[in-house]
C-alpha cells in the first residue's frame, strides 16, 4: 500500500466503516485513528445504564438463595409427595436464573449496539483486544452476569493507560476471580486452611504467567506457580453480607459462622469494585517467585508481585507479539515486535504509546498478509455496512454470533479467542457466512442499494471479480449478500 | 430448487450421471487408500481429563489415602467404580463404556502421555495434535499427515466442528461440518460466490470443501437411523436437499454443545462415517475436563462431563451403524490432573492420564498400562500420576495396524522423531 488509505483503515483499526466514515475519514487516516487515544476512552452510550459489578453479585446472592431454597422445598415434598418432585436434573423454574439470563443477553446485545454505532471504533477495537486478552467466560456459568463489568470496568478505563493498572484491574475483578477459581484459594496455613482443611488452588497463579504476563516461555516453574498462588491467597470478591451467601458457593463448603462473622473484619479495598481482601485466608509468611522474596505483607504481596510481573522484559515481548499479530498479520515481523516491546519496557508499559507506535509505523499499513475477521468483527460490521436497525438489533446481532460459533464472552479457554486466520477461515465458517449473508442482505435489502455501497464500504480498491459480481448480481439482495462475503469483506 | 450437491456434481464435470458410478464426491477412488474400508475417529478431550478418576486404580493401596474426598468407592461399595480387571475400575457414569468393556470393544489405557511435560493446556493440546515434541514447532496435525500419507485423497478426512481443530489441520484438504440453524443459501448463489472467489485460491479451496461437507452430511442424515438404507440414499443423490433447519433444530454451535447438541454432532459424525462415499476419519472435541473445583466422585463436574461423553459415544456408535465393527475410536487428554486434590474440592494440572480405545476392531476387554503406582516416591514429580506409555506409541499402533500406514513413515513425517516410540501392537482384534 502506497499510502494509507481510508477503508483500509477503517478495517485494520476499526469495526468497517459505516456509510459515510470514509468521506469522514478523508484523506488523513492516521490523524483519524489518533484522535481516538483519549486519556479516559469513555462509555459509550448503550452501555451507560447498565447494573454495576456489585449489583450482579447482589443478584447471584440472591439466586444462590433461591436455589438452597427450592432444594430444601424439594427435599420436604419428595418426603410428603413423591408424585411432585422434578424430575432428576430438571432445573427448576427460577426467577433468579431468568433474571441472571436475561442480564448477560442483555449485556451482549448492549456490547452489540456500541459497537455498530461508535464513532470510535479504534477504542472498541481495543476494548475486545484486550477483554480478550484477559479472557473470563462465561463457559463457567457464574461469569455470565459479570462478563461485561469486567470488560467495562477492568479493561475499557485502561486500553490508553499503563498495563499494570489493567492487570490489577483485572486480577482483582469478581468475575476473574470466580472465573480462575482464585475466589476460592485458601493458604493451607491460614486460618481459614488449617480450620477447614481447604488449600490453594493454582489455577489462576498459572494462567497469570503464562497467558496474562509472561508468556508459556517466560521462565517460570511448577513451584513458581505454586508460590505466585500462595501470594494471592485471600484475593476474593466482597459484597455478600455472609460468607453462607458466596457466589462461588464458598460459604457453607468453606466457612462455619465463626469464620463468616471474620468477614466483617476484613480489609475491603473498594466496596464499588466487589474485591476484597481476606486476612483469615491468606497464607502467611515470605513467598519466592522468580528468585525473588516477597516478604510476608498481605494484599500488598500480590499488589508488588503483579507490578513486577508487569514490568518483565517477558511480559512486554508477550503484549508486544500479540498487539502485532492482532493488527498487522499472523506472523508480526520480529523488528516490530522487538520495538513495541522496547517502547512498553522503556514507558512502563503504557499502552497509549503503544498504540500510537503502532499507527505511527508502516507494518501495520501493508495490506501483504490481510487478517481474517473473526466473527464477531464480521458482524459487527455487517451490521454497520448495511446500517441495519430497530429495537431488536442487539438480539439479532447475537443470534448471528451464535451462528458463527463466537458468542461474545463465551471463549472455549481462558486463552480466549484465537488471533489466528487458520481458526476462522474453515469449510463450516465459510458456508455459515454465506447462509447468514444471504439472510441478513435479504432484510436489509429493500432500504439498501448495494451499489454505492461498494464504495463506502470497501472503499475503491476492489478485484474485478467482487467488482463484476456484485454490479451483476441478479438481485439487490443477492448484490449485498456478495459484497458482505467478498474477500475484501471478510478480511481486516 | 437445485442443491449444494448438484452444484458440486456439476463442479466436477461429471453431472449426475457420474454420481451413480463413484458416489457424489468422486471419493470411491479412495476406498483403496484406506485399506479394508477401516474408519478411524480422533477425540480431543480438550481441559485435562483426571484419568485416575475415570479409569480409576482402586487396588493401588495408596489410591484411596491420596485421593482423599475425590476417592471414587471401589467395586460393591456403594457408589462403587465397575471392576474392569480386579485392580482397575471404570466411573460408574460410563455405563455404555462399561458394556463395551464386557464385549470386548473398550480398551482404557492408563497412566499415557504425550511428549509434554509441562503444565500449560495451550502448549499440551499443541503436541497432543501436532504430535511433536515442542510446542507450536509444527503448524499442521499429525492426523493430516497421516492423510497424506495415505495418498492425501482430498476430504478423506472430516472435522465436525465450527473449525477445523489443529490434529486434522494441514496440507491436505479435509471437510469441517458442524449442525446450523440459519436457512442455506441456495446453490445458484453459491454459483455467484465461487465465480468471485475464482482468483483467490484461499477462499474457493475452503468453499469447495464446504461444499462437499454439506452434501456429506446430507445424505448422512437423510440415512435411516441404523445406517442401513445406504441405497435409499443413493437414490437420493438427485432429490432435494434436506433441511438444516429440520434436521437439526436444536443444535446451536459456539455453545458449549453440551448434552442434545453433542450428541447430534457424535450421531451425524457416525453416519457420516458410515456413508460408502463420506469420509473415513474424523474428528470430534469435548471440552469440559478442567475441574480445579467441584470435581465431585460420581455426581459433580467430572461426572457430569463423563455423562454426556458416554452417551455421545453411544450416538456416534448408533450412528455408524454396521461400519462399528471397522472402526477404531482413540480419546486422548492433552494430560492428567494432580494425583491429590487441591485446596478447593478439585484436581490442578498433572502429567500423565487415561485414554480411550474403542469399536468393533478394538482388541479391548483389558486394560493397557504399566502400572507405575502412586505410593510416596512413585509420583511424577511427587505430585502427578507418572507416565510410563508415549501416546504416540499407541496411536502409532493404530495407524500402522488400522489404518496400514507404514512404520517408517510413522517414525518420521507423521509422528516427527519418534523412532523410539514403537508401535504398541496388539491393539486390534485379529
Amino acid at each position: 500500500m502506497s499510502k494509507p488509505d481510508a477503508a483500509f483503515a477503517a478495517q485494520r483499526f476499526g469495526l468497517g466503516p459505516k456509510p459515510g466514515d470514509l468521506a469522514r475519514i478523508g484523506n488523513d487516516p492516521r490523524g483519524w485513528l489518533l484522535s481516538q487515544i483519549t486519556p479516559e476512552s469513555p462509555r459509550p452510550a448503550a452501555l451507560g445504564s447498565l447494573p454495576p459489578v456489585t449489583a450482579r453479585i447482589a443478584a447471584l446472592a440472591a439466586f444462590r438463595q433461591a436455589q438452597r431454597q427450592n432444594k430444601q422445598n424439594n427435599t420436604a415434598d419428595a418426603s410428603n409427595d413423591a408424585g411432585t418432585k422434578p424430575a432428576k436434573g430438571e432445573k427448576p423454574a427460577d426467577g433468579a436464573g431468568g433474571e441472571l439470563r436475561q442480564m448477560y443477553i442483555d449485556d451482549i446485545a448492549a456490547r452489540c449496539v456500541a459497537a455498530i454505532a461508535s464513532d470510535t471504533p479504534l477504542v472498541e477495537r481495543l476494548v475486545q483486544f484486550w477483554s480478550n486478552h484477559f479472557t473470563v467466560s462465561a463457559q463457567r456459568p457464574v461469569v455470565a452476569p459479570l462478563a461485561l463489568t469486567f470488560e467495562t470496568e477492568a479493561i475499557r478505563p485502561h486500553i490508553f493507560g499503563r498495563f499494570e493498572d489493567m492487570l490489577l484491574a483485572s486480577t482483582r475483578h469478581p468475575a476473574m476471580l470466580l472465573y480462575l477459581d482464585n475466589a476460592l484459594s485458601v493458604g493451607p496455613m491460614s486460618r481459614v486452611g488449617a480450620q477447614r482443611d481447604k488449600g490453594l488452588n493454582e489455577n489462576f497463579a498459572r494462567e497469570l504467567m503464562e497467558l496474562h504476563t509472561l508468556g508459556v516461555d517466560g521462565g517460570y516453574t511448577q513451584n513458581d506457580v505454586r508460590e505466585v498462588a500462595k501470594v494471592l491467597t485471600g484475593w476474593t470478591i466482597a459484597g455478600l453480607g455472609a460468607a453462607r451467601q458466596h457466589p462461588a458457593g464458598f460459604g457453607q463448603a468453606a466457612f462455619n459462622k465463626r469464620a463468616a462473622n471474620k468477614w466483617a473484619g476484613a480489609v475491603d479495598g473498594d466496596n464499588a469494585s466487589g474485591f476484597r481482601f481476606l486476612p483469615v485466608a491468606h497464607e502467611p509468611g515470605d513467598k519466592t517467585v522468580l528468585g525473588k522474596t516477597y516478604r510476608e505483607a498481605g494484599v500488598q504481596e500480590g499488589e508488588e508481585l503483579l507490578r513486577d510481573l508487569a514490568r518483565s522484559p517477558a511480559t512486554a515481548h508477550h503484549i508486544a507479539t500479540k498487539f502485532a499479530r492482532h493488527f498487522i498479520a499472523d506472523e508480526p515481523p520480529a523488528a516490530v515486535i522487538a520495538a513495541l516491546a522496547k517502547t512498553y519496557l522503556d514507558s512502563g508499559g503504557d499502552l497509549g504509546r503503544l498504540t500510537r507506535q503502532l499507527i505511527a509505523g508502516d507494518a501495520a499499513w501493508q495490506d501483504t498478509a490481510p487478517k481474517i475477521r473473526t466473527p464477531n468483527d464480521w458482524v459487527i460490521a455487517t451490521f454497520r455496512a448495511l446500517q441495519l436497525q430497530g429495537d431488536d438489533i442487539g438480539k439479532r446481532c447475537l443470534m448471528a454470533l451464535r451462528q458463527l460459533g463466537q458468542v461474545p464472552f463465551q471463549a472455549p479457554s481462558p486463552a480466549g479467542w484465537s488471533d489466528q486466520n487458520a481458526d476462522w477461515l474453515s469449510p463450516e465458517a465459510l458456508m455459515t457466512h454465506i447462509d447468514l449473508a444471504r439472510l441478513l442482505a435479504r432484510r436489509a435489502a429493500q432500504a439498501t442499494d448495494p451499489r454505492p455501497l461498494v464504495s463506502s464500504v470497501l472503499g475503491a480498491s476492489i478485484s474485478a471479480e467482487t467488482a463484476f459480481q456484485i454490479n451483476n448480481a441478479p438481485s439487490r439482495a443477492d448484490a449485498l449478500a456478495l459484497l458482505l462475503v467478498s474477500p475484501e469483506f471478510m478480511r481486516r | 430448487m437445485l442443491g449444494r450437491r448438484d452444484l458440486l456434481m456439476a463442479g466436477l464435470g461429471g453431472g449426475v450421471a457420474l454420481a451413480g458410478l463413484t458416489g457424489p464426491l468422486g471419493l470411491s477412488a479412495a476406498f483403496a487408500d484406506v485399506p479394508g474400508d477401516k474408519r478411524f475417529v480422533f477425540i480431543v478431550l480438550r481441559g485435562a481429563m483426571d484419568g485416575l478418576n475415570v479409569v480409576v486404580p482402586y487396588g493401588d493401596a495408596a489410591y484411596r489415602n491420596l485421593r482423599r474426598e475425590l476417592a471414587m468407592a471401589a467395586p460393591g461399595e456403594t457408589g462403587g467404580v465397575s471392576n474392569l480387571d480386579g485392580f482397575f475400575g471404570l466411573h460408574p457414569k460410563l455405563t455404555q463404556l462399561g458394556a463395551w468393556y464386557q464385549e470386548k470393544a473398550l480398551l482404557p489405557i492408563q497412566a499415557v502421555a504425550t511428549a509434554y511435560r509441562d503444565r500449560s493446556h495451550f502448549d499440551g493440546q499443541d503436541l497432543l495434535e501436532t504430535g511433536g515434541t515442542t510446542p507450536h514447532a509444527i503448524d499442521s496435525g499429525w492426523l493430516n499427515r497421516s492423510l497424506a500419507a495415505l495418498g492425501g485423497q482430498p476430504r478423506l478426512g472430516l472435522a465436525v466442528s465450527d473449525q477445523v481443530p489443529l490434529v486434522i489441520r494441514g496440507k491436505v484438504e479435509v471437510a469441517s461440518w458442524a449442525p446450523s440453524n440459519v436457512p442455506e443459501a441456495d446453490s445458484s448463489f453459491i454459483g455467484l460466490v465461487q465465480a468471485m472467489y475464482r482468483q483467490q485460491p484461499q477462499f474457493e479451496t475452503t468453499l469447495t470443501a464446504a461444499i462437499s461437507a454439506t452434501q456429506m452430511a446430507d445424505q448422512a442424515t437423510a440415512m435411516n437411523d441404523d445406517g442401513s438404507d445406504m441405497a435409499g440414499v443413493k437414490s437420493d443423490n438427485t432429490g432435494n436437499m434436506v433441511d438444516r433447519k429440520a434436521r437439526l433444530s436444536q443444535a446451536k454451535p459456539g455453545q458449549a454443545k453440551p448434552g442434545g447438541a453433542q450428541l447430534q454432532m457424535f450421531t451425524a459424525a457416525g453416519k457420516m462415517l458410515a456413508d460408502p462415499a463420506g469420509p473415513r476419519i474424523a474428528v470430534l472435541e469435548v471440552g469440559g475436563w478442567d475441574t480445579h473445583t467441584g470435581q465431585g466422585t460420581i455426581e459433580g463436574r467430572l461426572g457430569h462431563n463423563l455423562e454426556l461423553f458416554d452417551a455421545a459415544l453411544s450416538g456416534l456408535r448408533q450412528g455408524l451403524g454396521e461400519a462399528w465393527s471397522k472402526t477404531v475410536i482413540l480419546a486422548a487428554t492433552e494430560f492428567g490432573r494432580t494425583a491429590a486434590p487441591n485446596g478447593t474440592g478439585g484436581t490442578d494440572h498433572g502429567t500423565a492420564s487415561a485414554a480411550f480405545m474403542m469399536g468393533g476392531a478394538v482388541s479391548g476387554g483389558r486394560v493397557l498400562a504399566d502400572w507405575p503406582g502412586l505410593a510416596a516416591g512413585k509420583l511424577y514429580q511427587d505430585r502427578d500420576l507418572a507416565p510410563t506409555l508415549d501416546l504416540r506409541a499407541v496411536t502409532k499402533g493404530v495407524l500402522r495396524d488400522h489404518l496400514g500406514i507404514a512404520e517408517a513413515q510413522l517414525d518420521e513425517q507423521v509422528f516427527p522423531a519418534s523412532r523410539q516410540a514403537k508401535p504398541v501392537t496388539g491393539l486390534l482384534r485379529a
